[in-house]
């Protein structure tokens, strides 16, 4: 197989069905009259983007996970310092729109009679900034936490109970008001983004569509670095760790390698999160948040990405739907979730439906009296 | 009912005896207490002033009726009541209810030259109070405001006091005046210094420090090395409050990861349900407890006890249906176990909130287990100390179980050789169910305990378990000594660390200094080591 | 390239003793290996063979002694991969193959070539690879299984596909454990055939249990026996030891 061929076919398929989202949905929600039928009605955009943003993180996840064998309970931190991230530069947007009107420092900072900005807030006034920070910030997290953690070869579960605590100690130091990020109520009333309107259809409009190519942007990329020699390497890794190391495989590298890029994907989810949902807090950093979005993958199948971006796709609208309809019922329905799926869908979602397809497949091409047009679909 | 009658005559009796005695007998105070009545500014002062020297035990009382314009006199026969904080009045010399007309009487007025000389008054009427306890913080006073003009109420009351504890306090008191005092000696200032230096508290290294400036050298130097002792006395007994609330710490910390480390260290199931356990056993303490209160009150001191062995059974029932149900189905792949039981929390969560609702439920501590008392400079609760008892009881059983019944060997050697095991006969499934069940009860008990220290609500477990985890993981995997030590040197570094960095800093330092130990130890304090370990 | 040694000696070792807990899986054990040299290494269990090239492959750290490769290469302080890079391959005795992929990448994986994690992000495979992957397929016998994977193949075929990226990464000494284990007679005698062909140009190791084996090999043989050398020369030498008859052969 070339290089030029590393997306396959349910990668085309799940391109073009992102691709389609991204801009119908933003589409129909602008140009459609307000009656129609066809028309995504407003409260749903930001909702809908919320789940691409979920996706895209999933998808970070299972490339450490799904191919490498790590199973890193710690995610949310990367998604909400990418989130952060944001969150600063449409901090710094305000200006003297805020209660207070101080024309540099946030709202909150005025209530905490802070005198003058922290130094790790300049800069987060330029987009530029804001933006390369979005995936430096996590990026960096993930290589010095990596470095050590790969470095001493630590594995397994004690990797994930360690990644568990590193979310758990952020989320204690955010939650602090003298960190300088708000505390409690971490950062929102935010009002622009580039001078447009946060509020407005159109940004909203455009932010959903950003979210699309960000998801469509991120599995591309996570489908050149698994189908490439790398991608065997993880998997051979994650099937055979110490053998991987036999045949002369600097094994931490590749572990840090991958977990840095998976890092700065999250961070990118994180970043196109914030806008649109209008708020970040600590709560993000929370463990029980990470180990949520662990659950998305395991669902939607793991080792696949499709199918981790499917699950944050499924669970998501679960929750919704739920915390909606029962609000009670939605833990034991998680809780539930996360023990079937290990029990009998080890596979996922996806699992379940390739293996039927093949088996459908297999069933016609077994039988004489082929109905034509199925197997033409199917090859 | 004969007593009901006494006590409505008694005060009858009583007045009517003042009424006879009271003229024949002058004594001190009723030359004070004439004073008031004259209505005179200057007369009420020196009233204010006899009374404190005369040692009256009602001192204090009316004191504050006349700080609070409560004294009254009456203007016919000169008798002096006070209205009491209840509003009943009072006859003064005797402090008994007067049914005296209060139409009848008059304030005794203030001026505030006066209200001042009353409150520095009050500070040494209490000297002289009945109840030990008042006297102490009396003398505390006068040990921080240093009034020169309570020495002489001072010296009355050290001449009388009996209390060994309220004698030391007020010769204290009194050292302190001692030093500043412009008539003594230098012998008794340095005898003053020492005594001052006895109390060894910050508030005494405060008083020697700022000596005023007209203070002998010899003084001077003296108290500055007494300075330096109580200084260096000090450090001692913070780091001893500071191992002492690590220990309680640690014991709590050891309760919670006790369990974990059969089910984690042993078999090697991480199990995030573990602090549902908890959870479960704190809520079983909860039922238990609603039942006495409903059915047998007698009973409610020894509720901690019948739910220790009901907490064990419940969360072990429920720990030997989950590694029956989900558990047994993933081992050797502990990963997937991990989100399994992860789900299982989440589960048992919501059955909690469903049946129990989301708020915290009272759960009551015996009364022996209230209060505190002192060593030396450390203060102690009854029911921190009974938490590090009961730990440490937990820990020894089953250590004992683990090394000493068939079990224990049944379950080492399935941990082991778990192929050779089956192979000698052991039903190593049975094995498992029942290690996962013994595991989750002693988490159960841990319930029991937490629930006297933390709020019992369904969110209970989940502080815990990252704590239990990092303990068990610092401690080192399946060596029950190491959750011991490691329990115990996390308790003390958290209280160690919190004084400089506060609480969820020094929690937050605590964590990156254990991400930083596994990854320079990673199998932990007390690992095991060889060829089995890499298998 | 390397430096010529001036000894022929690919791998040294020297007084290495590594002790569990007390226990000393090896006790001062000295061997020297020289180029393009196979040694047969048998013992009984216990004795220290998977330590010794555990020692060698630098999974474990000696407590104490020296392990010198071409001379002048410490192994005592280098990790597997360096290791591995420098030009030993291990073989283990339980065959471990990359089970989820094909054949083909399990080669692919083991092929000498670039081993930093960026230059394998955008690698191409060149001609000469393909090549190479061609021509080992051929020679381990697994060309027609190329597409399949790993975990398909029979316990003969992993071990031989084993044996395969042992050769992928051109090592100069191949340290092989108990290759023959679970074969037919069939199979065992064509590996003593193949290992016999390697051992022309590189340096063999071969832990193993089989008389029949090692005498099909034909090599210089050592015992070790509770960490260290108990007897070393030609099989027949060897097995006349009074020592080795009655700790390993039996009488």
């Amino acid at each position: 197989m070339t290089r030029s061929l590393f997306i396959d076919r349910t990668g085309w398929i799940f391109l073009a069905i992102v691709l389609a989202v991204a801009v119908l949905v933003p589409a129909s929600n602008l140009f459609l009259p307000a009656g129609s039928p066809f028309r995504v009605p407003d409260y749903l955009v930001p909702l809908l983007g919320k789940y691409l943003c979920f996706a895209l993180l999933a998808l970070s996840i299972d490339l450490i996970w799904g191919y490498c064998g790590i199973l890193s309970l710690g995610h949310g931190a990367f998604f909400a310092l990418g989130g952060y991230a944001m969150g600063m530069y449409l901090m710094r947007q305000i200006g003297t729109r805020g209660v207070y009107a101080d024309p540099i420092l946030p709202d909150f900072m005025v209530f905490l009679n802070y005198k003058e900005l922290p130094w790790f807030w300049h800069g987060f006034d330029m987009f530029w900034f804001a933006a390369i920070m979005v995936v430096v910030v996590p990026g960096l997290l993930a290589f010095v936490f990596g470095w050590f953690a790969f470095r001493s070869r630590v594995t397994g579960v004690y990797l994930s109970i360690i990644t568990q605590a590193m979310t758990f100690a952020l989320m204690l130091a955010f939650f602090r008001n003298d960190m300088g990020f708000g505390g409690n109520n971490g950062l929102t009333d935010f009002k622009d983004i580039l001078g447009y309107n946060i509020q407005s259809g159109e940004t909203r409009a455009v932010l959903f569509l950003l979210s699309g190519l960000a998801l469509a942007g991120g599995y591309i990329l996570c489908r050149f670095i698994v189908s490439s020699k790398l991608g065997k390497v993880l998997v051979a890794i994650r099937d055979a760790e110490s053998r991987t190391r036999f045949i002369g495989y600097r094994v931490e590298n590749y572990k840090l390698a991958v977990f840095v890029i998976s890092a700065m994907i999250a961070g990118v989810a994180g970043a196109l999160y914030v806008p649109q949902i209008g708020i970040i807090n600590p709560s993000e950093f929370a463990p029980a948040a990470s180990i949520e979005m662990v659950i998305w993958v395991a669902v939607g199948g793991r080792g696949t990405l499709v199918g981790a971006a499917l699950g944050a796709l499924v669970v998501n609208a679960g929750k919704t739907w739920f915390t909606g309809v029962l609000p009670d019922a939605w833990l034991f329905a998680l809780g539930l979730l996360f023990v079937l799926v290990t029990l009998f869908l080890p596979k996922g979602i996806l699992g379940v439906i390739t293996d039927g397809w093949q088996r459908t497949q297999r069933r016609f091409r077994s039988d004489g009296s082929v109905p034509a047009p199925v197997p033409n679909a199917a090859e | 009912m004969i007593l009901a009658l006494l006590r409505r005559v008694a005060p009858i009796v009583l007045i009517a005896f003042v009424a006879i005695a009271g003229p024949v007998r002058a004594e001190p105070v009723d030359d004070a207490l004439a004073l008031f009545a004259t209505d005179k500014f200057d007369d009420t002062q020196k009233g204010v002033e006899e009374l404190a020297k005369s040692g009256h035990p009602g001192t204090a009382d009316i004191l504050t009726a006349l700080a609070g314009g409560k004294l009254f006199f009456n203007p016919a026969d000169r008798m002096i009541f006070y209205r009491d904080a209840s509003g009943t009045l009072r006859d003064a010399r005797y402090g008994a209810p007067s049914t005296v007309d209060a139409a009848t009487l008059k304030t005794v007025r203030l001026n505030n030259r006066l209200r001042r000389v009353v409150e520095a008054s009050l500070g040494s009427a209490d000297l002289i109070s009945p109840d030990p306890g008042k006297r102490i913080g009396a003398a505390e006073a006068i040990f921080k405001s240093r009034d020169q003009a309570a020495l002489p109420s001072l010296d009355t009351a050290l001449a009388n006091e009996k209390d060994t504890r309220v004698k030391q306090a007020m010769e204290v008191a009194r050292a302190a005046i001692i030093v500043t005092f412009p008539g003594a000696s230098d012998a008794d200032k340095i005898a003053a210094v020492d005594k001052i230096a006895s109390r060894a508290d910050q508030e005494a290294a405060a008083l020697l420090r700022s000596l005023p400036a007209d203070t002998p050298e010899a003084v001077k130097t003296h108290a500055e090395g007494a300075v330096t002792t109580i200084e260096h006395k000090l450090a001692l007994w913070a780091a001893l409050q500071n191992v002492a609330y690590g220990i309680s710490l640690g014991s709590v910390l050891l309760l919670a990861a006790v369990g974990l480390a059969i089910t984690f260290g042993q078999m090697g199931v991480i199990n995030m349900a573990h602090g549902e356990m908890v959870m479960i056993g704190a809520y079983t303490t909860f039922v238990v407890q609603q039942v006495i209160a409903a059915y047998a009150p007698g009973l409610s001191e020894g509720s901690l006890l019948i739910a220790i062995p009901l907490a064990f059974l419940v969360a072990g029932a429920i720990g030997v249906a989950i590694e029956r149900c989900v558990i047994r189905f993933l081992y050797g792949r502990p990963l997937e176990t991990l989100l399994a039981t992860w789900g299982i929390s989440l589960i048992l969560q919501q059955t909690i909130r469903s049946i129990f609702g989301p708020t915290n439920q009272p759960v009551s501590a015996p009364s022996w287990m209230s209060g505190a008392f002192d060593v030396g400079g450390i203060s102690l609760t009854y029911s921190r100390v009974a938490i590090v008892v009961f730990s440490l009881m937990v820990f020894f059983a089953l250590l004992l179980v683990l090394r000493r019944t068939s079990l224990g060997l049944q379950v080492r050697a399935v941990t082991q050789n778990r192929r050779m095991a089956a192979a000698m006969g052991i039903r190593t499934d049975w094995i498992d169910a029942m290690t996962f069940g013994l595991g989750s009860g002693v988490a159960g008990i841990a319930g029991v305990a937490l629930s006297q220290i933390d709020n019992v609500s369904p969110n209970l477990g989940q502080g815990y378990i990252i704590d239990s985890f990092m303990v068990v993981v610092f401690g080192g995997v399946g060596n029950l000594w190491g959750t011991l030590v490691g329990a115990m040197t996390l308790g003390i570094a958290n209280k160690f660390l919190e004084p400089y960095a506060g609480a969820v800093l020094g929690k937050i330092l605590l964590l990156v200094a254990i991400i930083l130990f596994i990854q320079k130890r990673p199998r932990g304090l007390f690992a095991l080591k060889g060829r089995a370990v890499e298998a | 390239m390397t430096i010529p040694s001036l000894t022929p000696t690919l791998l040294y070792l020297n007084n290495v003793t590594v002790s569990f807990d007390g226990f000393r899986a090896l006790n001062a054990l000295s061997l020297a290996i020289d180029q393009a040299e196979m040694r047969a290494i048998i013992g009984p269990n216990g004795a220290g063979k998977t330590t010794m090239m555990d020692v060698i492959t630098g999974k474990t750290r000696p407590t104490d002694g020296e392990a010198l490769f071409e001379g002048h290469h410490d192994l005592t302080r280098l990790d597997e991969a360096s290791i591995a890079t420098l030009g030993i391959g291990r073989k283990f005795q339980t065959p471990t193959v990359f089970e989820m992929h094909t054949v083909e990448d399990n080669i692919l994986l083991a092929l000498k070539a670039d081993r930093r994690p960026f230059r394998a992000l955008f690698s191409r495979r060149t001609a000469q690879e393909k090549e190479r992957m061609d021509a080992l397929l051929e020679r381990i016998r697994l060309k027609d299984h190329r597409r399949r994977k790993a975990s398909e193949l029979s316990h003969g075929q992993k071990q031989w596909l084993e044996i395969g990226m042992l050769l992928a990464q051109e090592p100069k000494l191949l340290l092989v454990d108990e290759p023959a284990a679970g074969m037919t007679d069939q199979e065992t005698a064509d590996t003593a055939d193949l290992l016999r062909e390697i051992a022309q140009t590189r340096s063999v190791v071969v832990v193993e249990h089989d008389m029949v084996f090692v005498r099909d090999l034909d090599v210089k043989v050592t015992c070790l026996h509770e960490g260290s050398v108990l007897a070393e020369g030609t099989l027949d030498q060897v097995s006349s030891d009074e020592r080795v008859i009655e700790v390993y052969l039996g009488r």
